[in-house]
């Protein structure tokens, strides 16, 4: 429940994001204005209600990186999943050698952490968030491609999948129209708890300085600015609290949002596991 | 049990394989120009002669699977370029700061399993009551905190305002006593080393320094182990032999002990097995927030300063160590659950 309701709350910033943090200037709304020249972070006034980091209004970064979290979260789950489709049904449903290579391609992929891969494939193709974006689907297809073939491997061997097949209906419509339909809920499911993980990757990188370029809403550049000013000793860190707090708070909730939202899913769907 | 193993040893060489193409393929994404750099040592080169001439020289302009059978051939040879970054051959790079993030894998790994299997326990011991939701819902904030937030809270809270869990990997007075002659690096890792030297002082002082990214590391990742524990454990307890060592009298403490927690870890044994091999290459952010030298911190400056050499290099270790961390996790667990080898 808590879930649905903090996803609304964050689908509802994201929508609203032109009237809550209204952009300064007609330019690329996603780029964070510059509000004073001064390099040092300043607390939180009327004016700036979570304070400046790194010359940029920490609201309007939080407020218009809910968009660019989304924005990741959704294009890289859906591309991956329907690669992951794609590639598991295809595995499942034939078998054999095809399945075989597949099934070591699927491996191999997977042989490289993910954060490593991602790392690696956004500075080859050079940072940005179109990048960042290509190379998470690129490493993230495999987990829905090996539930949908182990998946598929149960399900052929039901009688409706033989009697369609007896009937001499295609293979590609048994998979579209017996196959898949029996076997996506485990994958939607998976889907959703993978956002959350998804889009700390993205942030990560963000943080690492290698994602969102300079200045764009992002709530891992955010977090960028405020590494520096944690290190200092004697209290001095915790003067600058305004630069970690908020944009980590707003990550740990639409995270814990999509996470909560995959438990909910999975009790549903499969109640054999909440018990 | 020999056809399992022969099997998976078999598996091996293709395995390897297939990494190494695919890193190669994504060099084959980068310009000649970009390749070049992997073989320059020093930028004055890169004035005094020409480039297109370096690059034929190199043969970066040959076909591609000439190109990659000599790359395949310098790999072999331990020979993968000069690394900008760590200012050395790359391998010697890597293998200088591995021990570093495996040090901090292996302090990492025992409280996540221990708070992990301990804390599952009890949870599913308290099915549905108070405590079991409080550990929970203590789980899964912990799941959903990104280590670099978590990482950057503790900085905050523990470094810079009780001046505990510093940052670094050793304090300055350290550094110099380890990087003197009478110091003998024999691990590689601080800890153990300086036990081996027999300087307490310095082990006490390289604890405290993996205080920090450590306790990141055990909440962030402890939740997936709590989580397993506790279905397991939950659908152990409703076996029949659990059943049956109650009905014959056991006390509850044996049932819990011996006859259900055994025999619900084996699927945590495998999960367990999976993090340590994922801390070992998840150990980027942390070693980043915590400025220690690592295998992590170094692939995330590489990765910064466009130090492709380091990056192919580092990415090739990573896959070479998961490909044998994974089967070591698949060998270990056919010993311990002999249903898996008949598959």
């Amino acid at each position: 429940m808590l879930g649905f309701v903090l996803l609304l709350f964050f689908l509802a910033i994201a929508l609203g994001a032109p009237y809550i943090a209204p952009p300064k200037s007609a330019r690329d709304p996603y780029m964070m204005p510059i509000v004073t020249w001064s390099a040092n972070p300043l607390p939180p006034s009327p004016e700036h209600p979570f304070g400046v980091a790194g010359k940029r209004d920490i609201f309007y970064g939080v407020i218009w990186g809910t968009r660019t979290a989304f924005r990741i979260g959704i294009v890289v789950t859906v591309a991956s999943t329907l690669i992951g489709l794609a590639v598991g049904s295809v595995a499942g449903y034939f078998g054999k050698l095809v399945d075989e290579i597949l099934m070591r391609i699927t491996d191999i992929f997977m042989a490289i952490p993910f954060l490593v891969a991602a790392m690696v494939l956004t500075t080859i193709l050079g940072a940005g968030l179109d990048k960042v974006i290509i190379a998470l689907i690129v490493f993230s297809w495999m987990y829905s491609a090996r539930l949908v073939r182990g998946n598929i491997l149960q399900v052929k061997e039901e009688q409706f999948v033989m009697a369609a097949k007896a009937l001499g209906v295609n293979d590609f419509m048994i998979i579209l129209r017996h196959v898949l339909p029996n076997s996506i809920f485990p994958v939607l499911i998976q889907a959703s708890m993978r956002m959350g993980s998804l889009v700390i990757t993205a942030a990560a990188l963000s943080f690492l300085g290698i994602g969102a370029p300079q200045g764009y809403a992002d709530w891992g550049a955010l977090l960028n600015y405020a590494r520096n000013w944690m290190l200092g000793g004697q209290g001095e860190a915790l003067r600058y609290w305004y630069m970690t707090v908020f944009p980590g708070l707003a990550m740990v909730l639409f995270v814990l949002a999509w996470n909560l939202v995959g438990d909910a899913l999975r009790d549903i769907f499969d109640p054999r596991l909440r018990m | 049990m020999i056809f399992y193993v022969l099997r998976r040893l078999l598996f091996l060489p293709i395995a390897l394989f297939g990494v190494s193409l695919l890193i190669f393929a994504m060099i084959g994404l980068l310009s000649p120009y970009q390749r070049l750099a992997t073989f320059i040592n020093s930028p004055e080169r890169l004035k005094s002669e020409n480039v297109d001439k370096l690059i034929s020289q190199y043969g970066l302009d040959d076909p591609i699977f000439v190109q990659y059978l000599r790359w395949l051939k310098n790999v072999f040879q331990g020979n993968l370029g000069w690394s900008y970054v760590g200012k050395g051959p790359v391998f010697e790079v890597i293998l200088e700061r591995f021990p570093y993030t495996l040090e901090l894998t292996i302090f990492s790994v025992i409280p996540i399993i221990f708070l992990g299997v301990s804390l599952g326990v009890i949870s599913a011991l308290h099915h549905n009551k108070l405590l079991d939701h409080v550990l929970r819902i203590f789980a899964v904030v912990g799941w959903s905190f990104p280590d670099f937030v978590f990482g950057l809270i503790i900085l905050m809270v523990f470094y810079s305002t009780l001046g505990l869990f510093p940052p670094g990997n050793l304090s300055v007075w350290a550094e110099t006593i380890v990087k003197s002659q009478a110091f003998r690096h024999i691990t590689g890792m601080l800890t153990f080393d300086s036990l081996l030297n027999g300087r307490l002082d310095i082990f006490w002082d390289a604890l405290r320094h993996l205080l920090g990214p450590v306790l990141t590391l055990t909440y962030v990742e402890f939740a997936f182990i709590l989580r397993i524990t506790r279905s397991s454990m939950l659908e152990v307890l409703q076996k029949d032999y659990v059943r049956t060592a109650r009905a014959k009298g056991l006390e509850e403490k044996v049932v819990i002990n011996k006859h259900a927690r055994r025999n619900a870890l084996i699927p945590v044994a495998t999960v367990s097995g999976q993090t340590v091999v994922g801390l070992l290459a998840g150990t980027v952010i942390v070693e980043t927030i915590f400025n220690r030298t690592g295998l992590g911190s170094f692939m995330a400056l590489a990765a910064q300063q466009l130090d492709y050499a380091s990056i192919m290099g580092g990415t090739l270790f990573f896959g070479f160590i998961l490909i044998l961390g994974n089967l070591c996790v698949d060998l270990s667990y056919a010993f311990i659950d002999p249903r898996v080898r008949l598959e």
